[in-house]
């Protein structure tokens, strides 16, 4: 690459040396005014130095004259965000199901405003989207412990399950098998049993003959709360059975497991932590993931009838 | 001594060497031209005159006349009056919405062009323009050389724009130069002033006009000139007057030389048979000065007189052949012609011309000029089908468009059923200045079946888009007996119009439990 340097004849510069495929470069004087911008730079940048936060020192920084700080700003930006959201939450804090359905703005902020929260706060358990986990109820499912209307989601925010809040919704599972209330024959049986009354008896083919030996059993110590036919009762926050969705998983060995050991998880209660705004935005983010239901109040929502013309 | 004097006495030292290496350039620099109508002036990318960092030399454009420069001010009037003016067209879309014929709306997020309108997902139609525009260079590069450098490009237009106004107080070449020499006085200084001043002027018109594009011009002209205006708007106008001012103003062949990249791309578009300002050269040489009456026996044409290098805005000399400072702007053509005229020989010695001319010209050949081209053909087939193209897409042109975006996340609901559900985030695209009432449809699996409060007792979806927007639609579709994925389609359909739209997204409902 690198060659001869040659002069060329018309205008009387020496080439660089350099040639890529015949093509010669003229080593032509930089414009002086560029020289200029470049020193003009240098002088900026000292400049800045003075003005601007700009060197690191051993425990701190040069914190410069304008005392400029990205994170000072950024507070005031986000208590400025806070004041300009704070009306819509207090909409929110006043508006039902069927309010926040029929004003598109308010809808529209109560979806964005859960998901961030749902973001932050939710999802390391109940998982992007309420997939769930096993342990951790599926929210986006049509399949509710607690209940699934606008209020009772919210209810449930708002105290928790099994949380240290005094109202907080609390169920007890036995640890049928752990605690020695069933003999494992027994929590077997019940098993069966259990399997049978439920949508996974096709796909689990229970032992006949162990289930009609459980039936006894479920009848006498799980009936009362998960009902005689596997309904569950919300209530009392007693799973459904007849179903073929298992919140502890739903193999044969998932579900004795559970009936030997009677695994409660705990939710948090998030009363304390959000205003009412925030609390109604989260309940509405969560009751749209696919399994909301209407609320049991006398109204059903009119809003949500088909569309009118626009005119 | 103190250090001061001390430092005095040394830079006195040295600049005598300095001084006789300033001299010994200015010896290299060939005899003064010599002749009734020659003029003391160089080219200021000659040999003679090199530094490791160049200062730029002033350069003083003398007023050409003739066809080439009558074509420049025909192409500068047009191309500012466009500039200047489309702003302010009018174009009737109806109520509420802008009457701008051309107005580019960032804040929402349309396009408008006359009858056409344009949404940011359409930015594919910029794209062909700016193929046609690249392919239109191509063409003109190929059949004419810098056409679009010499007569059409902002900094040219401006440029020739700031020279006219200088001229206008200044007076021409010969003025200048004396003005420039002279030592400041209160007439000078109102010359400068005065100069400056409407240069100014002129920047900020530019700069003000540019934000036009981007607002109703009227209600902006009003805020402007109130104080109302967003910052944007003034920063904007501030930018682009100090750009116009400085790049037209006193940066003009700086721009070309050392900042534009195109001369150098430019080098890659011009072929042997492409027309480019050319100085004949074995018709000019030698060159000499001619008195009247001297025989031209034995002789070029070319008198030396060097008003090329006078006329010519980036200060060089054509006779050095095709360089890249050269603009193509063929005002050294128009000065040359004058001066074969006036000495009697034929026009020309500058010219239009080709390459591949210059060395049948050489060989003592006719010339052959060769528009149609293997290139030329083939820019000219690609530019007319990417034109073709785009007025077909603009023709096909749908203003009801649907886009389907699936949850992924979860993949799928089991529902206490057994069925499977998948969510989906429909955007009901309405490009029309009206609202639309539209039906949603799902196919593609057996037992798909929309799951959304504002289903109809045939179970179908109905929803309203409104008037040219975007309106999002959350969707469940559930489907029992499922496995696997399968291809499904989304079909939206207006009820009044008939117009329809689908768009295809993916079922999933899990492998078997």
């Amino acid at each position: 690459m690198a060659g001869e340097r040659e002069r060329d004849d018309i205008t009387g510069t020496e080439t660089t040396g350099h040639e890529w495929d015949g093509i010669k470069e003229l080593d032509n004087p930089l414009p002086r005014w560029w020289l200029y911008i470049f020193y003009a730079c240098i002088v900026a940048s000292v400049i800045y130095w003075v003005l601007m936060p700009a060197w690191p020192l051993a425990n701190s920084y040069t914190k410069g004259i304008l005392d400029w700080s990205d994170r000072d700003n950024v507070a005031v930006e986000i208590q400025k965000l806070r004041g300009a959201r704070a009306p819509m939450f207090a909409r929110l804090a006043e508006a039902s199901a069927a309010d926040i359905a029929a004003d598109p703005e308010l809808q529209t902020f109560a979806r964005a405003a859960g998901e961030a929260v749902f973001g932050d706060y939710c999802r390391t358990c109940h998982g992007a989207g309420g997939a769930g986990a096993p342990g951790y109820p599926v929210l986006a499912d049509d399949v509710w412990i607690w209940g699934g209307s606008l209020s009772e989601i919210e209810h449930t925010l708002r105290v928790g399950v099994r949380a240290d809040h005094p109202q907080t919704r609390f169920s007890q599972m036995p640890a049928f098998g752990r605690d020695g209330l069933l003999s494992p024959r027994e929590v077997s049986d019940v098993t069966e049993y259990t399997i049978s009354i439920s949508a996974a008896r096709t796909r689990l083919a229970p032992d006949a003959a162990a289930a009609g030996r459980g039936a006894a059993i479920y009848d006498a110590q799980c009936a009362i709360c998960h009902g005689p036919s596997g309904a569950g009762d919300r209530s009392v926050g007693a799973p459904s059975l007849n179903d073929d969705l298992w919140l502890y998983g739903g193999s044969r060995d998932e579900i004795r497991r559970q009936i030997e050991t009677g695994r409660a998880g705990v939710m948090p209660a998030w009363e304390a932590r959000f205003d009412a705004g925030t609390l109604r935005a989260l309940a509405y983010y969560v009751h749209e993931m696919g399994g909301g239901e209407l609320d049991a109040a006398p109204a059903p929502t009119q809003s949500q009838a088909p569309p009118a013309a626009p005119e | 001594m103190n250090w001061t004097q001390r430092l005095r006495q040394r830079k006195a030292k040295r600049r005598p060497q300095r001084q006789n290496e300033a001299m010994s350039k200015v010896t290299l620099i060939p005899r003064k031209p010599e002749g009734e109508h020659a003029i003391d002036v160089r080219a200021v990318n000659s040999g003679e005159a090199r530094a490791l960092y160049k200062k730029r030399e002033q350069i003083y454009p003398k007023l050409a006349h003739g066809l080439y420069r009558n074509l420049k001010w025909a192409a500068m009037i047009v191309l500012l009056a466009i500039y200047y003016v489309t702003p302010w067209l009018r174009w009737d879309r109806g109520d509420g919405r802008p009457d701008q014929a051309v107005l580019i709306d960032f804040e929402g997020r349309r396009f408008y062009f006359f009858f056409i309108e344009l949404w940011p997902q359409e930015v594919y139609y910029f794209a062909g323009l700016l193929i046609m525009g690249a392919f239109a260079i191509f063409l003109s590069s190929a059949l004419f050389g810098r056409v679009w450098c010499g007569y059409a490009c902002p900094q040219t237009v401006w440029t020739d724009l700031y020279i006219y106004v200088e001229r206008l107080i200044e007076g021409d070449r010969n003025a200048r130069m004396r003005l420039d020499k002279a030592p400041m006085s209160p007439a000078k200084a109102a010359k400068k002033v005065t100069k400056h001043a409407i240069w100014l002027l002129i920047a900020a018109g530019t700069g003000g006009a540019w934000v036009f594009y981007f607002a109703d011009a009227p209600t902006l002209l009003v805020n402007l000139s109130a104080g109302q205006a967003s910052a944007s708007a003034y920063i904007s106008v501030v930018i682009l007057t100090f750009t116009t001012y400085a790049l037209a103003g006193t940066m003009r062949e700086q721009v070309c030389t050392f900042m534009c990249p195109w001369p150098r791309i430019q080098a890659g578009m011009i072929d042997k048979d492409a027309l480019s300002v050319t100085y004949r050269a074995a018709r000019g040489e030698p060159r000499g000065a001619h008195k009247k009456g001297e025989s031209w026996e034995g002789r070029g044409d070319c008198i030396d007189c060097r008003q090329c290098v006078a006329v010519c805005p980036q200060g060089i000399d054509i006779r050095d052949g095709d360089q890249l400072e050269c603009i193509n702007c063929a005002l050294c053509i128009d000065a040359c012609d004058g001066i074969m005229e006036k000495v009697g020989r034929p026009k020309g010695l500058i010219a239009y011309d080709s390459y591949a001319n210059q060395s049948r010209l050489a060989k003592g050949e006719a010339p052959q000029i060769r528009l149609v081209r293997s290139r030329t053909i083939l820019y000219a087939v690609l530019f007319v089908t990417v034109a073709l193209m785009l007025v077909w897409a603009l023709a096909a042109r749908q203003t009801l468009d649907l886009n389907v975006i699936r949850d992924r996340s979860p993949p799928f609901v089991q529902l206490a059923d057994g069925s499977v559900r998948n969510d989906y985030a429909l955007k009901l695209i309405n490009m029309s200045d009206r609202p639309r009432r539209l039906v949603v449809e799902v196919s593609g699996a057996p037992g798909l079946r929309l799951q959304a409060p504002s289903l109809d007792s045939d179970g179908r979806l109905h929803a309203a888009a409104t008037a040219d927007a975007v309106t999002s639609l959350r969707v469940h579709v559930a489907a029992a007996g499922l496995t696997g994925a399968h291809d499904i389609a989304f079909t939206i359909r207006d009820l009044d119009s008939g117009e329809v739209a689908s768009s295809s997204a993916a079922f999933v409902a899990g492998g078997e439990r």
